[in-house]
């Protein structure tokens, strides 16, 4: 079974239409990324996949294990494997990282028909996970992502990521604002979940993050569309050429 | 998540039910003789009708005066004071020895309420006092505490068993003219609860009063005293709940709390009075007066509420920072829902020098919910030094409701600092979607980003009551983001 089956898909936000006929394909194990200028449609692509009120699919489909993904809750399809790592990780003052990460990994865990993990189990278990992401030990004891850095944002997500072993990773923009160790932490953290049995959908406006998380397919995206796809190549060909070469090439 | 907030807007009130027992009323109304009749059924001494009296002819002087409180951002029909009883009380059966001969109808009320008060059930490490409709029915650890010295029990016990600590103490901190409902309640009040901590105790337990409206139409005006006496502590709670029915009931209460040298009185309130249903019709009108006196040096009294229930709140719990170096705390966690209204903060007054005060107030607003806040803050010409730091925050679920901030404050000494916070934010759509993508649902999602704002406040609570409390926040909230 395919991972992810996008077909012909439209979205809007608001009045405007900003996916305008997507064809997606994801089989499990795989690497995708997603290409291209600012505008293109990126963000709103991870978007719907998370089922984001904001946009709305005006047509076509999205498939998840075989399942039609806009019957979902965004609580569903989290349940069901499907994890966003935010662009911009946001701050809930009072609850901390800690209580947060055990409900949402119970929340999980209850729907996978496992048991829920009380506080020592969860410790030890996201104790394992932090030295992955270099996750320094206060930031548990803190309010969600409030006063954290920008990379401590981006370990934050890698290390919910890590904790709750999704099947489908979409990594918005998961590389912007970070420096180059912090952007190899990330890396390594990421990697730590390649596995014949998941899939990533990498979006990213630059190449330098896919030295780290190398995909097997990329493609570009512009104005709503794939415009062109492509292995790993590709990539460092719009580096050198810049995106205005796609634009022109698909015009 | 409209769909959501229906369904949990319609979510019953789970302590409205109303128990089935034989009550004892006086007549409707409210005259000097309804006042005599309370005193009488009490078999009160002289000097106390004496004060009631006094109280009701203020009271009457304030009523012609047309007294009654219109400042608070507050909107209700006029309150028709001769419209409902003034006394209530589940007949006794027979004189009461022991709790196993107390009503079994009044023992599974309060079991129902989560307050079981037989010896075998009992809350351990708190003792409670569960007063029902106009009396006090049940004491519990009475004898345990009797042994340190501590004497906790009916205000109407008190009134017997200690007549002078009564009188020296009552009305010292809440006068009967203080205002409007402090002296109806001073005229008419006819039970509550009686602390008295002696000098160098440290109370082993939490005590706790749980009050109980149950009778139709009658109105509650409870009297609290707790008396701290030098280098004592005490933590006292207090709970309630109500029936749900369609019309409106009064409830008026005045708390006094004293602490001398070096004592320190921790007073905690959970309210969850029947707030109405979600048009606003029925519930419990509180207008409650709530003050501690300081009067000790390094004395503190500490006042944390979560006010969840009621058609209107309107409080202030004080503190008078008398003695030097006092000190004075106020944690608040007030919310709205549907059409409740509240408009509630603290007075804090310093006097003393080297007084402290803090002020940590978190109201949330929803539905057409409407809230205000609303602290005085006054430093005295001798208060030297003295500090204070307030902070208000609201938040707001939806664009229905409304949050109000109203900051009082006379400084009358240059070196004494001031400082004030306040913010106002709304429940954002992105923290509710940042925690259903990790798989919350958004029922709990709002839960925890409420208990988050309130953080600050609920962590004064007693343990016990800190997760009741939580649950509740969760319960009257959810369902309410549109």
């Amino acid at each position: 079974m395919t991972m992810l089956e996008i077909e012909n898909l439209h979205a809007t936000a608001g009045d405007a239409e900003i996916l305008k006929g997507i064809d997606l394909t994801i089989r499990p194990g795989e690497i995708h990324a997603i290409m291209g200028p600012n505008g293109s449609g990126k963000s709103t692509l991870a978007g719907v996949l998370s089922g984001r009120a904001a946009f709305e699919v005006t047509k076509g489909s999205i498939l998840y294990q075989g399942k039609n993904l806009q019957e979902l809750d965004p609580e569903q399809r989290a349940r069901e494997g499907i994890f966003l790592a935010f662009q911009y990780p946001v701050e809930i003052p009072g609850v901390t990282n800690n209580y947060f990460l055990k409900a949402s990994l119970n929340a999980i865990r209850t729907h996978r028909g496992e048991e829920e993990l009380d506080a020592m189990d969860f410790l030890s278990v996201v104790k394992e996970k932090m030295k992955i992401v270099e996750m320094p030990k206060d930031l548990m004891g803190r309010s969600i992502n409030e006063g954290f850095s920008g990379g401590e944002k981006k370990r934050n997500e890698v290390l919910q990521m890590l904790l709750l072993e999704p099947k489908l990773m979409v990594l918005d923009e998961t590389d912007s604002g970070l420096d180059i160790d912090a952007l190899r932490v990330v890396a390594t953290g990421v990697n730590h979940l390649r596995s014949p049995e998941r899939s990533m959908l990498v979006i990213t406006h630059y190449q330098r993050l896919l030295d780290y998380i190398v995909p097997d397919v990329v493609h570009v995206l512009s104005e709503g569309r794939i415009v062109r796809s492509g292995g790993r190549e590709l990539a460092l060909e719009l580096e050198e050429k810049g995106y205005g070469w796609i634009e022109e090439a698909g015009a | 998540m409209s769909e959501t907030i229906e369904k949990l807007a319609d979510r019953e009130y789970e302590y409205g039910f109303v128990t089935d027992i034989e009550e004892e009323r006086i007549p409707k109304g409210l005259s000097e003789e309804i006042v005599r009749i309370i005193s009488a059924k009490k078999d009160e001494p002289e000097w106390l009708l004496k004060w009631r009296l006094k109280a009701f002819e203020r009271f009457q002087q304030m009523r012609e005066d047309g007294h009654c409180p219109d400042w608070a951002k507050l909107s209700y029909p006029e309150i028709d004071f001769q419209d409902m009883y003034y006394y209530a009380a589940p007949k006794p059966k027979k004189q009461l020895e022991s709790l196993d001969e107390v009503d079994p109808e009044l023992l599974a009320t309060y079991e129902k309420l989560g307050i079981p008060l037989q010896e075998q059930k009992r809350l351990a490490g708190v003792a409670v006092d569960a007063v029902f409709d106009s009396v006090s029915v049940a004491t519990t650890y009475k004898g345990e505490l009797e042994k340190q010295g501590i004497l906790f029990g009916s205000f109407s016990e008190a009134v017997k068993n200690h007549p002078e600590l009564v009188r020296k103490y009552l009305g010292s901190v809440v006068p009967y003219s203080d205002n409007f409902f402090a002296a109806l309640n001073s005229a008419v009040f006819s039970d509550g609860s009686f602390a008295y901590i002696p000098k160098g105790v440290r109370c082993p337990m939490e005590l706790s009063t749980y009050f109980r409206i149950n009778a139709q139409e009658t109105g509650q005006f409870e009297r609290t005293l707790i008396i701290a006496e030098e280098s004592s502590y005490v933590s006292y709670l207090e709970g309630c709940t109500a029936p749900m029915r369609d019309e409106n009931q009064l409830h008026a209460a005045v708390v006094e709390l004293v602490a001398l040298d070096d004592a320190e009185i921790k007073y905690s309130t959970v309210q969850n009075w029947y707030p109405g249903d979600k048009d606003g019709k029925g519930g419990i009108y509180n207008f409650v007066t709530k003050r501690g006196a300081c009067r000790g040096k390094r004395s503190k009294i500490s006042w944390t509420q979560v006010e969840t229930g009621s058609a209107i709140t309107w409080k202030y719990p004080g503190c008078i920072l008398q003695g030097d170096d006092s000190v004075g705390e106020f944690y608040s966690v007030a919310l709205t829902n549907n059409r409740q209204q509240a408009d509630t903060g603290t007075k804090m007054i310093h006097i003393g020098k080297n007084t402290k005060s803090t002020i940590i107030s978190k109201g949330i607003s929803a539905g057409h919910g409407q809230q205000s806040y609303r602290g005085l803050v006054r430093i005295g010409p001798k208060a030297h030094g003295a500090r204070n730091y307030s902070q208000c925050d609201s938040l707001l679920l939806g664009d229905q409701c409304g949050a109000h901030t109203f900051p009082y404050l006379e400084v009358k000494n240059a070196s004494s600092t001031l400082e004030h916070e306040a913010t106002t934010s709304k429940i954002g759509e992105d923290q509710l979607f940042y925690c259903r993508q990790r798989g919350i649902s958004e029922e709990d999602a709002i839960s925890m980003i409420v208990n988050g704002f309130c953080k600050e406040v609920l962590r004064e609570l007693p343990m016990e009551f800190a997760v009741e409390a939580q649950a509740l926040l969760g319960v009257s909230l959810e369902g309410s983001v549109g």
